[in-house]
């Protein structure tokens, strides 16, 4: 129930859209979504309710934290 | 430009410089190290991707009361059964639906009968709701993250003959409990990154001041996991106590204010029992008074009476250490009857009715790389 799942938009009508999960589509509420949404966007769902718009700088940020993080371990990650 | 694909959050490369950055600092520590999560989708990735069976042996990882199907309390569950067995149309979670209560789960009524369906989105409450001429009671449970969609449903001017039987739970108020409890050996704490979504890390802010403990938002890949591991070790062996963000693609300081402002207007804190956990101060989600029409509490509340005095029965459960789990006291491995009474298929205590209990996931995945108890 209380899982999380990221999923693509691919319509929108209004407060609904249609998003693709993995190859499963579903209809996703906007209402409580935190900024705007556009098709092609990411969105965290939680039961049938997008939660948040996963922004692409937001996904660089977080991979640039794993990297911050390895980074003694940096020359083991190869070029 | 195009978002990077999942998959390089399981890049195995970055896995294991961190695996070995958690693994010198632990060897430098020289002691144990305990910490708990608070949330079942961070056990269920630990456990699919094998991590436990690489953390050092002195890092203990616990599950915390992280398990929303876990803590409904028992007299919540029979509430629900109550008013299926009386021929209302019940709606409810899917993993709601074999949680035992005292007498029965939501499923030996459906099989005796009683009409029972299992729902994925909200939504489908309100449609389910229209289209019927009766009485549809929306049995509404788990943390802020389904709260929220609750709230949003009763906020988009939902049907008259939709009922809500509310038992939400605020994830933060039995971290408060864990944290207080005078045996707690926990020394710091992940905490789940999608509540945090709604809730902003910030709310976490007063707790870290006042256990000084620190305290790490996780997401749910096996590189978050291992990272917000990395730092959390690192805060409790250089003796710091901060509140560390490693969940920034979907976690931000205040949080989805829209999403909160929708589950305030709806709901008020209040003091309830959660499983296991005995009594959470503030832990309980209610609705407030503006939608008494659609409170089922308030709508069936005299078929409800006779609930909170049935008695307790199965004996059984005098042994379940679920309690004991969910507040870092125990592992499945303690528990008497994990595996043996206890099983997926003849649940005993909750955390082994979910697919997101502590028990349920170990009894799955295998001991296998486990830890075993202190």
């Amino acid at each position: 129930m209380c899982l999380g799942v990221p999923g693509k938009i691919l319509e929108i009508d209004g407060t609904i859209a249609v998003a693709d999960f993995g190859g499963v589509r579903r209809k996703v509420a906007l209402d409580i979504v935190d900024e705007p949404v556009a098709v092609g966007d990411h969105v965290l769902v939680h039961v049938g309710f997008a939660i948040r718009r996963i922004a692409p700088a937001d996904l660089e940020q977080t991979l640039a934290f794993f990297d911050t993080l390895a980074a003694d371990e940096r020359e083991e990650l190869g070029p | 430009m195009t978002p990077p694909d999942r998959i390089e959050f399981r890049d195995v490369a970055r896995g294991r410089a961190l695996s070995r950055r958690l693994e010198q600092r632990l060897e430098s520590a020289g002691r144990d190290v305990r910490v708990m999560h608070v949330c079942g989708s961070h056990e269920r990735a630990i456990a699919r991707y094998g991590l436990r069976a690489r953390f050092p042996a002195n890092l203990h990882v616990h599950m915390g009361p992280g398990c929303p199907v876990c803590v409904t309390d028992a007299p919540e569950i029979d509430a629900s059964v109550t008013l299926a067995a009386r021929g209302h149309h019940v709606l409810t979670y899917g993993d709601m639906l074999r949680v035992p209560g005292r007498a029965a789960s939501l499923e030996d009524a459906r099989a005796a009968g009683a009409r029972v369906d299992v729902i994925y989105a909200a939504t489908q409450a309100t449609e389910i709701a229209r289209a019927s001429a009766d009485p549809v009671i929306f049995f509404a449970t788990g943390f802020e993250t389904t709260a929220v969609a609750t709230a949003a449903v009763l906020l988009a001017d939902p049907p008259p003959n939709l009922f809500v039987l509310s038992a939400h739970k605020w994830v933060p108020a039995a971290m408060e409990v864990v944290a207080r409890s005078p045996d707690s050996a926990i020394e710091g704490y992940l905490a789940a990154g999608h509540a945090a979504t709604i809730t902003g890390y910030g709310l976490l802010e007063p707790f870290v001041q006042r256990h000084r403990r620190p305290v790490v938002v996780a997401g749910f890949e096996p590189l978050d996991l291992l990272s917000a591991l990395v730092v959390l070790v690192e805060q409790i062996t250089s003796e710091r106590s901060e509140l560390v963000n490693a969940f920034p693609r979907c976690v931000s300081r205040d949080g989805n204010r829209r999403a909160l402002d929708a589950l305030f207007r709806v709901f008020e804190l209040g003091n309830g029992d959660w499983r296991g956990i005995a009594h959470v101060p503030g832990g309980e989600l209610r609705l407030r008074s503006e939608f008494a029409a659609h409170d089922a509490s308030v709508r069936f509340a005299a078929e409800l009476a006779t609930v909170h005095s049935e008695p307790a029965a199965q004996p059984a459960m005098e042994q379940c250490r679920c309690g004991s789990i969910m507040t870092g006291r125990s592992t499945p491995l303690d528990c008497p009857l994990f595996g043996t009474r206890c099983r997926p298929s003849a649940p005993v205590g909750a955390c082994m009715v979910s697919s997101e209990g502590a028990c349920r996931i170990w009894h799955e995945h295998g001991a296998r790389g486990v830890e075993s108890a202190p």
